[in-house]
This record gives C-alpha cells, sequence and structure tokens, in this order.
C-alpha cells in the first residue's frame, strides 16, 4: 500500500471542533439515516421541518475557529479588560475561590454538568452540599428555613415581596423600600411592582414607615451606604401590623453582626456572590432566601428537605415540588424554576471549608480595614457619613468626588461614585494593606506619611454599637468543622461527587432539557481573572473586552433567530419570558393600547408560560390542543377574534413541548397579528432549530433563547441559566436597561424601557465566553449540522424503541423532531407500573431518566441531543428494551406485580449485605446488562419517598450522628 | 339535607345555615396521597367560586374553590397532622370547612349524586 503524502497545508488545517462536539461519527450518521428511511440529513430535515418555514441559504457567521484559535482570541479579547482592585461594594465583592474548590468543583464536569435534582436518587452529592448552603443561610440569617437559592439579589426582593403579599394579614397593596438599598435592586423591584399592581414607598425605614399602611418592608441591613441600624422596633411595630419583615443583607457581615432573625425579621434575601463566587462582571451568583417555619410552605423556588428511603435510611430530596409554577400555572405566585445551584454548591463549600472561625476571621479584617480607611479619612478632614457600619463607608468629599475618584483610578482603584460630594469605600477578603495605602492617598498625598498602618489600627475603635454585634452561634453543625484542610475537602467533594450521575458518567435524555456537550475549551475562560473578577458597574473603558464580546455575541444571536435586536440581561429562562411579554406590553401602551392583556397560551404549554404572563400583568387564556398535540387553530382563532380588542400575546413553544413541528405555526402566527397581538416564541426547543428556521422570520416578535439548553452554559445541577431574548425592531427600544450602568440598551435613546429585570447590567456576563465560543467554533455548517444531527438522534431512538413504546405524538411520516415522547401510561393502568418504576430502575442501568411526566402525564420525553454517539444511544436504547422484557415478564405473570426488578428499583449495595430474598437474581438486579459490568453506578441510596418528606418538611443538615458515622 | 356536587369537584352538606364542604372521592384519588392542607382562618369570608384551600400532595397543589358563600365558621383542625384523612374519608372525617352559609339560593344548580357520578365517569 501507498500513503498518499498530503502537503503541508493539508496537515495545518486547524483541529475541527464540530466533531468533537456532534457524537455520532459520519459512517454511524448513514447507519442511523438508514433505520429512519431518510437518505441524508437534508432529506431528513425536508420530511421533519415544514418547508415553508425554512430559511433560505446559510447563517451568516464568521467562519470556525479551532479551539486553538478560538481560546487565543478569548486571551485577546479578555485582555482588553483591565484589572482594577474593586471598593465599589454594591452588593459585588472581591473574594477568593479557595483553589481546591475552584479547581474540584467550578471547573469539573462532575459537578457542572449535572442536571437539577429531580432524580433524588442519583442526586445525593449535590443535594448535600445544597444543604450545606441552606444551613449556613439558615445560620447566619437566624431563621429557620432557607432555601436552595434565587437568580440574584434584586430578584429575590422581588420574590420577598410576592410572597409578603401571599403570607401577610394585612389587605394593603403597598411594599415600603428602604431607599438606602442598592439602586439596582430597587430598580428591579419597581420593574415587578408595576406590572404586579403593587405600590411602592421609597424612604428611611426610621422616619418614613408607616406600618399600618403597608403589607410589607424592606430594611436593608447593612444599607448600600454601609450604615448598620438596629430595625428591632420596625419590626416589632410591622408584626403588630401583620406586615412582613424583609431583610436585604449580607453574609459575611452577619458573621459579625446581630442575625435579622433575632431582629425579628420574617424574610431575609440577599447575595452569596462573596463566600468564594467571582463577580464576573455581573453574575452568575445564587441570591439567599430565607424565613421562618410558619412561611415554609410559600417560600419560592427550589428547597432541598430530607426523607426516608425504601430502607428507611435518611436521603436528600427536593421538596414542595408541586408549588413551582409548572403545576400551579397562572396560579403560580412565582415563574422561578432556575436556581443557581452551582454557584450556590461553591458558596457552601466556602463555609464549609472555612467554618465559623474562619468566616469570622475574613469578616473581621474586612471590617478592620474599612475601619481603618473611616479613621484615617476622617482624621484628614473628611467627614464619613457612615457612623455605624460593616464593611462599606461613604465618605463626604465637598465638590472633590470626581477628583478623588480619578486619582483612585490612576493608582488602579475603583470607587463607588454617589454623587458630586460622596464617596463610597468597600472593603472585603481580598483588601491589602498596599491598597488601603494607595487608596488613602489619594485622599492626601501625604496621607500615611510618617504612620503605619499598624499605628492606625491601635487607634481604631470599634464602631458597631454594642446592640448590634453578633452574640449568637452560627454554622455549628460538624459539616462546617471536619472538612478545614485541603486534602479534607478534596476527599469530600470527590464523595459528594461519585453519588451523582452527571454527564460525565453517561448521557441525560432529559426532554426539553437539551443536556449537550459542555466543551471545556467553552469553559475554560470563564475562570480567568479578567472575565472573572470584574465588578459589573467598573467604568466601561476598562470593560472593554466584555463591551466586545456582547456586541459579537448579540450580532451572533441575531443572525441565528432573526431578530433584530438581544437583551442579554435576563438571567433565565423564566426571566426572559417575563421581560419578553413585558416589552409586549410597552409596545401596546406605546401605541395607546393599555387595555391590550390578554395572553393567549396552549394548554400544552409549559406551566412558566403562564405564570410569566400573570407576573407581566397579563390574563391567561388558554388554548386547546388537538389529539395529536397541536395548537387547536379553529379554537386558537375562535380566542384571537374573541379577544381581538384585548389580546397582547400568544406564547407558543416551537417546535411544540410535544416534540412536533406544526405545520401551522405561520397561519397561528397571522392570526395573532391581524387581531392586534404580538407572538412570543419560547425558544426552550431552539436546539430543533438552529441553522434551519428563523423564529425571528416566520412571525415571531419575540423568542428567548436558553443559553444553558442550546448553547452549551452547562447545567450546573440547577442553574446557572440565561435566557436572554430577541426581538423586532419595534420591540427593541423596550428592552431592559440598568439603573447605575447607562447605554445598556442603545435603543432606548434615553427613553423610558421596561426598567431592569436584573439585577446586573448583562446578567451573567462572565459565562457568556461559553456560548460565544460554542457559535465561533461551530461555524455556520456545524451549527446546522448539530440540529440535524439531533433531530437525527430522535427519530433514530424513537424508531428504536417504538415497538416497546409507543411512541405518542409525531408529525407527518411518523417523524419527531429533537426528541420523542413514550407512552408508558397502559403500563399503569394494566399492571400498575409506573413512569417513576421504569425511572428508577434505569439508574440500575446507570442512566438518569428522561423527563418524566411532562407534558404528559405517565409518558418519558427523550432528548438525546447531537452530543451523544450512537454507541451511547444504542446503549441507552438497550437498558430500554430491556427494561421493556423486564415488564413483559410482568405483563406473562412470569413477575410478581409488586416484588419485580421495576418496583424494587434502584438496588442498593447495601441488600448485598442482607440474605437475598428477591424473587430475582442479583446478577438480573445490578448487573442486567454485560456494559454495566465494566462500570457499574451503585445508587447510595435506594427509592426516596416522597410523600413522607413532603409531609415531614426538614430542610437542615441531618443531625451530627449520622455524619460521625459518615466520618469513621 | 343531602350532599351536593360542584363541577370542580367540591361536595357540600347543609345542615340549616351551616354548610360543611371538602373534596370529593374522586378528587382525592386524582390528587394521590395529601402531604399538607392549607386552610382559611376561621372568620374570614369566602365568596362562591374563590380560593377556599389547598390541598398539596407530591404531585399536584390544587386550589380548593368555595362552593358556597360565607364567613369560616371552623376548619378541620386534624388535617394539619393527618391530611391522609382526606384521602381516607373526603366526604366524612376528611372535611375541610364550614362556613356560615350567606345565601341558600347559591346551592340551586349543583350537581346531586347522580348527576355527579354521570360527570366524573
Amino acid at each position: 500500500m501507498t500513503l498518499k503524502r498530503e502537503r503541508l497545508t493539508d496537515l495545518q488545517a486547524g483541529a475541527n471542533f464540530v466533531p468533537r462536539h456532534i457524537g455520532p461519527r459520519d459512517q454511524d450518521i448513514s447507519l442511523m439515516l438508514d433505520s429512519v428511511g431518510c437518505s441524508s440529513l437534508d432529506d431528513l430535515v425536508d420530511k421533519v421541518i415544514p418547508s415553508d418555514i425554512r430559511m433560505d441559504g446559510a447563517l451568516n457567521l464568521p467562519e470556525a475557529l479551532s479551539e486553538r484559535n478560538t481560546l487565543s482570541d478569548l486571551r485577546r479579547t479578555a485582555g482588553r479588560n483591565q484589572m482594577f482592585t474593586s471598593m465599589i461594594g454594591m452588593g459585588y465583592y472581591g473574594c477568593v475561590t479557595p483553589k481546591v474548590v475552584l479547581r474540584r468543583l467550578l471547573e469539573s464536569p462532575g459537578w457542572y454538568t449535572a442536571y437539577t435534582p429531580y432524580q433524588a436518587e442519583v442526586s445525593q452529592g449535590r443535594l448535600e452540599a445544597l444543604m450545606n448552603y441552606q444551613q449556613m443561610v439558615s445560620d447566619l440569617t437566624g431563621l429557620d428555613i432557607a432555601n436552595a437559592s434565587l437568580l440574584d439579589e434584586g430578584t429575590a426582593v422581588a420574590e420577598a415581596i410576592s410572597m409578603a403579599r401571599r403570607v401577610s394579614k394585612s389587605k394593603s397593596e403597598k411594599a415600603f423600600l428602604d431607599s438606602d438599598t442598592h439602586p439596582q435592586t430597587i430598580a428591579v423591584v419597581e420593574t415587578r411592582a408595576e406590572a404586579f399592581g403593587i405600590e411602592l414607598v421609597i424612604g428611611d425605614p426610621k422616619t418614613d414607615l408607616v406600618p399600618a399602611d403597608v403589607f410589607c418592608a424592606i430594611m436593608s441591613y447593612p444599607g448600600s451606604s454601609g450604615t448598620v441600624e438596629n430595625y428591632s422596633d420596625v419590626t416589632a411595630s410591622l408584626k403588630s401590623a401583620g406586615a412582613i419583615s424583609i431583610f436585604a443583607t449580607d453574609l459575611l457581615a452577619l458573621a459579625l453582626l446581630k442575625s435579622p432573625g433575632e431582629m425579628g425579621a420574617d424574610i431575609a434575601v440577599g447575595s452569596s456572590q462573596r463566600f468564594g463566587v467571582p463577580m464576573g462582571y455581573g453574575g452568575p451568583h445564587a441570591a439567599f432566601f430565607a424565613t421562618r417555619e410558619e412561611y415554609k410552605r410559600s417560600i419560592p423556588g427550589r428547597i432541598i428537605g430530607v426523607s426516608i428511603d425504601a430502607s428507611g435510611k435518611s436521603a436528600y430530596r427536593m421538596a414542595l415540588q408541586t408549588r413551582e409554577q409548572h403545576i400551579r400555572r397562572d396560579k403560580a405566585t412565582s415563574n422561578i424554576c432556575t436556581a443557581q445551584v452551582l454557584l450556590a454548591v461553591i458558596a457552601g463549600m466556602y463555609a464549609v471549608y472555612h467554618g465559623p472561625e474562619g468566616i469570622r476571621r475574613i469578616a473581621r479584617r474586612a471590617h478592620r480595614y474599612a475601619q481603618i480607611c473611616a479613621h484615617e479619612i476622617s482624621r484628614l478632614g473628611y467627614e464619613v457619613n457612615t457612623a455605624s457600619f460593616f464593611d462599606t463607608i461613604t465618605v463626604h468629599v465637598p465638590g472633590r468626588a470626581y477628583a478623588i475618584l480619578a486619582k483612585a483610578r490612576e493608582k488602579r482603584i475603583n470607587l463607588r461614585l454617589v454623587d458630586g460630594d460622596h464617596l463610597g469605600i468597600s472593603t472585603d477578603q481580598t483588601t491589602r494593606r498596599s491598597e488601603v495605602e494607595r487608596l488613602l492617598s489619594c485622599f492626601d498625598g501625604k496621607a500615611m506619611k510618617g504612620r503605619t498602618l499598624d499605628q492606625v489600627d491601635q487607634e481604631v475603635s470599634e464602631c458597631i454599637p454594642e446592640d448590634l454585634v453578633r452574640t449568637s452561634e452560627f454554622m455549628t453543625h460538624p459539616v462546617f468543622q471536619l472538612y478545614h484542610s485541603e486534602t479534607e475537602l478534596l476527599r469530600y467533594l470527590r464523595k459528594l461527587q461519585v453519588k451523582d450521575i452527571a454527564l460525565d458518567r453517561s448521557m441525560i435524555p432529559l426532554g426539553s432539557c437539551t443536556m449537550k456537550l459542555n466543551g471545556t475549551t467553552e469553559m475554560i475562560p470563564i475562570t480567568w481573572p479578567e472575565f472573572a473578577n470584574m465588578h459589573p458597574f467598573a467604568p466601561l473603558e476598562q470593560a472593554q473586552g466584555y463591551q466586545q464580546l456582547f456586541e459579537d455575541f448579540e450580532e451572533m444571536l441575531c443572525e441565528i433567530t432573526g431578530f433584530d435586536a438581544v437583551s442579554l440581561q435576563p438571567n433565565a429562562g423564566s426571566q426572559g419570558e417575563y421581560s419578553g411579554l413585558l416589552a409586549i406590553r410597552a409596545w401596546h401602551r406605546d401605541n395607546g393600547d393599555a387595555d391590550r392583556n390578554i395572553c393567549l397560551i396552549p394548554t400544552s404549554a409549559h406551566g412558566t408560560n403562564p405564570a410569566s404572563a400573570v407576573m407581566a400583568g397579563m390574563k391567561v387564556v388558554a388554548v386547546k390542543c388537538d389529539e395529536e398535540g397541536n395548537v387547536d387553530v379553529e379554537d386558537l382563532l375562535t380566542k384571537a377574534v374573541e379577544h381581538k380588542d384585548s389580546l397582547a400575546a400568544l406564547m407558543i413553544t416551537y417546535p411544540s413541548t410535544h416534540g412536533v413541528f406544526e405545520s401551522a405555526i405561520r397561519k397561528i402566527c397571522d392570526i395573532i397579528h391581524e387581531n392586534g397581538g404580538q407572538v412570543y416564541l419560547d425558544g426552550a426547543n431552539l436546539n430543533a432549530l438552529v441553522g434551519i428556521v428563523q423564529p425571528g422570520k416566520i412571525g415571531a416578535d419575540v423568542c428567548h433563547m436558553n443559553l444553558h439548553k442550546t448553547f452549551c452554559i452547562p447545567h450546573g445541577g440547577g442553574g446557572p441559566g440565561i435566557g436572554p431574548i430577541g426581538v423586532g425592531a419595534h420591540l427593541a427600544k423596550f428592552l431592559p436597561d440598568h439603573s447605575v450602568v447607562t447605554g445598556v440598551n442603545p435603543a432606548a435613546a434615553g427613553q423610558k424601557t421596561i426598567g431592569q429585570v436584573s439585577a446586573a447590567p448583562w446578567g451573567s456576563a462572565s459565562i457568556l465566553p461559553i456560548s460565544w465560543a460554542y457559535i465561533a467554533m461551530m461555524g455556520s455548517a456545524g451549527l446546522k449540522k448539530a440540529t440535524q444531527v439531533a433531530i437525527l438522534n430522535a427519530n433514530y431512538i424513537a424508531s428504536r424503541l417504538r415497538d416497546h413504546f409507543p411512541v405518542l405524538y409525531s408529525g407527518p411520516g411518523g417523524y419527531v423532531a429533537h426528541e420523542c415522547i413514550l407512552d408508558m401510561r397502559n403500563l399503569k393502568e394494566n399492571l400498575g407500573i409506573t413512569v417513576e418504576d421504569v425511572a428508577k430502575r434505569l439508574v440500575d442501568y446507570g442512566y438518569h431518566a428522561p423527563t418524566m411526566s411532562f407534558p404528559v402525564v405517565e409518558t418519558m420525553m427523550v432528548e438525546p441531543t447531537e452530543s451523544e454517539s450512537k454507541q451511547e444511544i444504542d446503549q441507552f436504547c438497550d437498558a430500554m428494551i430491556s427494561i421493556a422484557r423486564e415488564i413483559n415478564e410482568i405483563r406473562n405473570g412470569e413477575a410478581s406485580p409488586d416484588n419485580n426488578l421495576l418496583s424494587n428499583a434502584p438496588h442498593t449495595q447495601e441488600l448485598l449485605m442482607n440474605d437475598w430474598e428477591r424473587p430475582y437474581s442479583k446478577q438480573r438486579a445490578y448487573f442486567p446488562l454485560s456494559y454495566v459490568e465494566a462500570d457499574k453506578y451503585w445508587p447510595p441510596v435506594a427509592r426516596i419517598d416522597n410523600v413522607y418528606g413532603d409531609r415531614n418538611l426538614v430542610c437542615a443538615c441531618p443531625p451530627m450522628e449520622e455524619y460521625m458515622e459518615a466520618a469513621e | 339535607m343531602t350532599i351536593k356536587y360542584t363541577e370542580d369537584h367540591e361536595w357540600v352538606n347543609v345542615e340549616g345555615d351551616v354548610a360543611t364542604f371538602g373534596i370529593t372521592d374522586h378528587a382525592q384519588e386524582q390528587l394521590g396521597e395529601l402531604v399538607f392542607v392549607e386552610l382559611p382562618e376561621v372568620g374570614s369570608q369566602l365568596s362562591k367560586g374563590g380560593e377556599a384551600a389547598v390541598v398539596e400532595s407530591v404531585k399536584a397543589a390544587s386550589d380548593v374553590y368555595a362552593p358556597v358563600s360565607g364567613e369560616v365558621l371552623e376548619t378541620n383542625a386534624a388535617l394539619d397532622s393527618e391530611p391522609t384523612k382526606v384521602n381516607e374519608d373526603p366526604e366524612n372525617s376528611g372535611w375541610l370547612i364550614k362556613v356560615k352559609l350567606s345565601d341558600p339560593g347559591e346551592l340551586e344548580g349543583m350537581l346531586d349524586s347522580d348527576a355527579y357520578s354521570k360527570l366524573i365517569s
């Protein structure tokens, strides 16, 4: 055989990322196409996607970059961000991510590729980590119960107000908000309150609050200015008026300050960013939310609780899931789905690693530096406005604020500019002596002449009044004592991680969730200091790298979706929905149609849709679906015409939540437009459209893009998510802007927009490089191929499993879109086998179950994504077919109906310790197929009792003994 | 007085001017085992068709609508610790709320046992 000698240029062709991202090899693709009866990927698309919505030609995107060139491009971009010391404060503080946490958690696929812990048996590791986080929050706030995090501090305050309105005894529609609250929080709350019909009263809680007039009051503790006040009297009078006391607070400050709980707070919220999570130019960070026991069933978001498993052993699970909007729909009090799990886990581990003494020390150091600054600055003749403070001071510098600010920038320090006469200074975990000296020299060139910081330190006296000094213990649970050495934490993180099934173990075929590859090259830049350590309110000229990235990325998204403008601010899909509907509402108002408030939503929609519509001040009218799961166009027409004077919008998911490309989509959009409404396209299934259909060109006016689905941001075990929205040109000027940073929405040109929907100007900025890199490396052809292969993989699964489980919905020719629904309803009716039994049995085969009972109860929705190879998909199908055989044995009477491989699943190691009393072999229980033997996943707990967990709600770390046992 | 039913799967039993109501056997079956029941405060006013209580299972949290209007006289305190009473005996010891009936006319047009059975069959 003679080898053809390649030219150097052939050998030089950059490493192509596309076949790294896409699972099936080209020869596999041919085989799979054969089995679904198509001749090529284009032929498949012809058969699946209606021709009248497909785009002509290809996406106009830059040529695909290699992985290496992508990183060097991003290096250059990052290099345009200037690393200044931030003393801005305002809710974002420098902190140190412990390196062991950085490498073993934040940068570890075992943690970041996991999904929301719905399947508790395969999620015990991160559930425990979240429980630590909840315990830490509950301890520091002095409240009984904390949730597993919310999106950001602004949203958390808004959620607290919504909850207060529900639980308060007051009939008032007014909420009081401390004027000394971070301005970005005030802005987020204003947007919410306006749509909800809540009147906000903003003022000083000590002087302006009339408890009888409000259903809740928010006190900032410490205030945005840095001041700490004792609000015990305020909470007492609110309580007697039947109103709810909400504290917006800071976890590190609470290590030194009397806790909100001890001061009478009903709810405490804030950001846990400074517990080891980089500022990241605004996010993502985990906001915390804690409340009293009596309100536990009204708490928004996700909560981790303790239950027991089938053997009576204690086990973690997500509690009170029925409170979620997907079940309560337009009755929901919140549309929050996503938490910020990865970031909450980091914050929890930061607490575990430092322990209470370590946290106190970090707090005392930041406090001491702030005191030193205050002492010296007042010695230099300036008035310090904040008499009692933790880490932030406000200084009165008559007429000199800009000059001092400029001087500080020369010394690479950013301060908060309050106004021409006032500056804010915040210290934090990263503050250094040299930085304090540099800062002081900005006030007076000779400030430290002949003095040392140690001398100043001697002169400083405590400024926190005695009645505000924390005396209660916190983080006394052993988990906060056991892992203070790096070796111990390293092993603890590993111990937890291996309990979970994440994408580093096997395919997670969750329908609607798009668990595709989170490429390593995409992930690498997010922890670079130039991206990670920027304060969101740093001057724009220091953030040119980020600004360039946003501009580039927005352009890419506009091209992909066919829209004219994009807002990156919404930090979850639900927030995208809410923002998009607010923009539609603003547009109607601008047209003089203030009464347009009806939102049509098909009954097949995800429950977040109606919840978002209600939050945006709209009324939901349901539209029927036909037996095929498609929107009933007749019913849609009837309702659109019936409400033609008040129609605001239609929310529609495309392809549908049933995984079908409805052929009537254009007609549906036309009907809505003809009757004065706007079309909101829920982009949850955008992964089936990219490169083939542009939502903006088929009649949609707004669409959100779940970057954590289609564009590779990892699910992080239940967050972060990002939900930017794309809009048509007519809606661009209404997109979110920002209260602190100007120019966030250039199209607004200074006019009033919908305001702010997230605390940070560009949402979760630090993870945008992930999606940027994905698009850059895939290019137009790669993105299109990804979509095609996603559709092929789903159809291949449908073809392999159809004979074993009926495929519920499909379009013309029997094809599905990028996911398929396996119908198991007959199993429940005839054999008493539930979809849950099948899900738990999959655990024995080493798989995370597909989406259960959505959008149809007792079905499984399977979405393989393009990243799964044929061999992995075949293995998953083999497992499903094997389970179908096990079901057949029950049907035939060969296996017991209530003591079988499914009903007892998952099978734990512990069972092996006892006498084997099952009517089937151990081999079948544990190693049902040969591939399992090679890499057996051992579930750490047996089937978890959901009823027990919801009835006996315990959301704190289990008692000491269980930890001691584990530690031994 | 016989028991009447609503299309929203509530039953109501009126004795004098006191109406006792709860959810039907069919409703509890659909919900599955209950984990929590949220009841209104005694003395509060319910209006027909408005939210009266919330019943929660691990599958769903559902609002229970007041079948009649009136002031809440008593709620079933036993459900606090034993929400499954609603599953076990929905139309007797699993009752939810007693109200002082403000408009007996509201009972007209409600379903009788046969009509309700037809509805759910």
